[in-house]
């Protein structure tokens, strides 16, 4: 393994994020604090929701801004970098096993989906005004959930980028994001879809609600999965979609 | 010094649409549709090389000939790690190129056929993190950026981002790339399409520069007089296969009739003709109407002084002489029936 181009390699995402640091942070930032601002404090400040809902909320929004992140970091520089203009192809003719820029790009987008979710505590928190009890009590779960997540986000932004093409796009976002993030159980706990039995159980498919479940339970003492199962599902799905997205990568590196 | 590249019995079928980088410009590879419905759809298989063997020798210019659609730039895929050979090896050097990747990786630069540009990064910084991924040094990497850029004329440009760049320059510039770290072996393919005249000239020398430091360089071409000018040897390639290979010289002088000198005299006469027949490397003779003569030899000027000797032997004034050299086109011509630009 050549580590000088891994991290030549990894330089190189850090440059061009840095360089798009502003559109990327509004990018992040943004649509979680008007979601949160909307469900977090319109709605409960209102009185049409309770205000023990931000505690919900504020977890689920954090999820969705991880995975979000691997789209956003992964799945679109990919589909576009193997697209007409073969961007990727200098990265791939480096001195390195073609695998391992996959692997790059998977630590690239983790470092990202972290950070990506880590800003939106504060940014939430600031938005929600008072009423939001996070607890901090189970720091190494929450870490090991954390780090789930954001792998989550990377590899699946790995497979989903090597799957669609460009002119896809479009239909990626309303056929697999829009229901990944609606039944991704972040707006509301997996427990409220006790009266949806069907739907309870369908969902449990969605990795995101594994995601949501993991924070809820991790950051605050709302009714939420066992963080057991979601350690176990999260770390199974990552492999998964791991081996799938090395897969994909290779065929569309190689012809 | 140099390496050399070995292709044995390569022979690849895409049975799925190969991508961009591999597509020649003008051809398609749309897969066969058949017309009814019904009928079950054909499967898709495109041979794009079929049972390739060729060597190319350290520190030589070699170069690749062929129309849109030969199997130039599959070769140039396989050649750089880019493409899976169906069956055959390859090697550069003693390196498998497929076993041995990324050994073969640190010894090749390549040219793309259409600029594959890192498009979020400026110039100096395709250089620069070129340079990176090839473990060079910041010192080593600054240094080779300037010459570089100031050998390809991007200086004033260097930090401008290349989606801002013409096309000329974005080629300026994978040119650059693909020298930075100081390759044994250069693949350029189709290096000078799309490129005007001047920029043209730049790029041969700066080709006969490398290859003056003892660089291989590969590249494929469909324009003639590239191929002619550059290469030391070419290979002629049509439909996946070697149809001719050797020096340029070589290759024109394997077409029947070779050079066609054009003769003018005040007249001609049977013995001149047939005087004209006995030259050594003489194929053919005609007499075009009673003053000129058409000479088909194996040999352009070294002809000249014999017939003008044989001229004056039969009191005859030789006015004017035309020497038509072998073209590559021809060659092409009588291979494949086809012109090359066809």
């Amino acid at each position: 393994m050549n580590w000088k181009t891994f991290y030549a390699l990894l330089a190189r995402d850090g440059h061009v994020a840095r360089r798009n640091l502003l559109p990327m942070l509004v990018q992040n930032l943004l649509q979680p604090m008007l979601l949160t601002f909307v469900f977090g404090r319109v709605l409960t400040t209102s009185g049409m929701m309770q205000g023990s809902y931000k505690s919900v909320l504020l977890p689920g929004i954090m999820a969705i801004s991880m995975v979000l992140a691997g789209v956003q970091a992964v799945a679109m520089p990919l589909i576009a970098e193997f697209q007409f203009t073969r961007e990727i192809e200098d990265r791939l003719l480096a001195p390195m096993e073609i695998g391992w820029l996959a692997v790059e790009k998977i630590v690239a987008d983790m470092i990202q989906a972290l950070v990506a979710g880590l800003v939106v505590i504060p940014a939430a928190w600031l938005t929600l005004g008072r009423g939001v009890n996070l607890s901090f009590d189970h720091p190494l779960e929450f870490a090991a959930v954390c780090l789930l997540v954001a792998f989550f986000s990377s590899v699946g932004g790995l497979a989903l980028g090597c799957s669609v093409g460009q002119t896809q796009i479009g239909l990626m976002f309303s056929l697999v994001l829009a229901p990944m993030m609606m039944f991704g159980c972040a707006y509301y706990p997996w427990s409220a879809l006790r009266a949806f039995p069907v739907l309870q159980y369908a969902v449990l498919i969605n990795p995101l609600v594994y995601a949501s479940e993991g924070l809820r339970g991790t950051l605050t003492h709302v009714e939420h999965m066992n963080t057991w199962i979601v350690i176990a599902v999260l770390a199974s799905v990552n492999l998964l979609l791991l081996a799938v997205g090395l897969k994909k990568f290779h065929g569309k590196a190689v012809s | 010094m140099g390496i050399g590249i070995r292709l044995e019995n390569v022979r690849k079928v895409y049975d799925t649409p190969p991508p961009m980088a591999a597509r020649g410009a003008g051809f398609s590879f749309t897969p066969m549709r058949s017309g009814a419905p019904k009928e079950k759809k054909k499967k898709f298989e495109v041979v794009a090389l079929d049972g390739v063997s060729l060597a190319m020798r350290p520190g030589e210019v070699f170069g690749l000939l062929g129309p849109n659609g030969a199997g130039k730039s599959t070769a140039i895929g396989i050649l750089t790690t880019r493409t899976r050979p169906t069956s055959g090896r390859a090697f550069i050097g003693d390196f498998d190129i497929w076993q041995e990747q990324v050994k073969a990786k640190r010894l090749i630069g390549v040219v793309a056929q259409r600029p594959n540009l890192d498009f979020a990064l400026t110039a100096r910084e395709v250089l620069l993190f070129h340079g990176a991924y090839f473990g060079q040094n910041a010192r080593e990497r600054a240094r080779r950026t300037d010459e570089l850029l100031e050998q390809f004329k991007l200086t004033d440009r260097a930090d401008h981002m290349v989606r801002t760049f013409s096309g000329g320059m974005m080629q300026r510039l994978s040119i650059a790339r693909a020298m930075m770290h100081d390759p044994e072996i250069l693949f350029l393919d189709e290096p000078s399409a799309g490129l005007d005249p001047q920029t043209r000239l730049l790029l041969w020398e700066i080709i006969r520069g490398y290859n003056g430091l003892g660089k291989t360089i590969v590249l494929t071409t469909h324009y003639m007089d590239e191929a002619d000018t550059l290469s030391h040897r070419l290979a002629i390639i049509d439909h996946g296969k070697i149809i001719a290979q050797g020096t340029p010289q070589e290759l024109k002088a394997s077409i029947p009739g070779g050079y066609l000198l054009r003769l003018r005299f005040d007249r001609v006469t049977e013995e001149l003709m047939a005087a004209l027949r006995t030259l050594p490397g003489v194929t053919e003779v005609r007499s075009t109407d009673h003053i000129a003569a058409d000479v088909y030899a194996d040999r352009g000027g070294p002809l000249i002084a014999a017939i003008v000797n044989t001229a004056q032997a039969a009191a005859i004034e030789l006015r004017d002489v035309h020497i038509s050299e072998p073209s590559l086109e021809n060659l092409f011509l009588h291979h494949t029936g086809r012109s090359l630009r066809d």
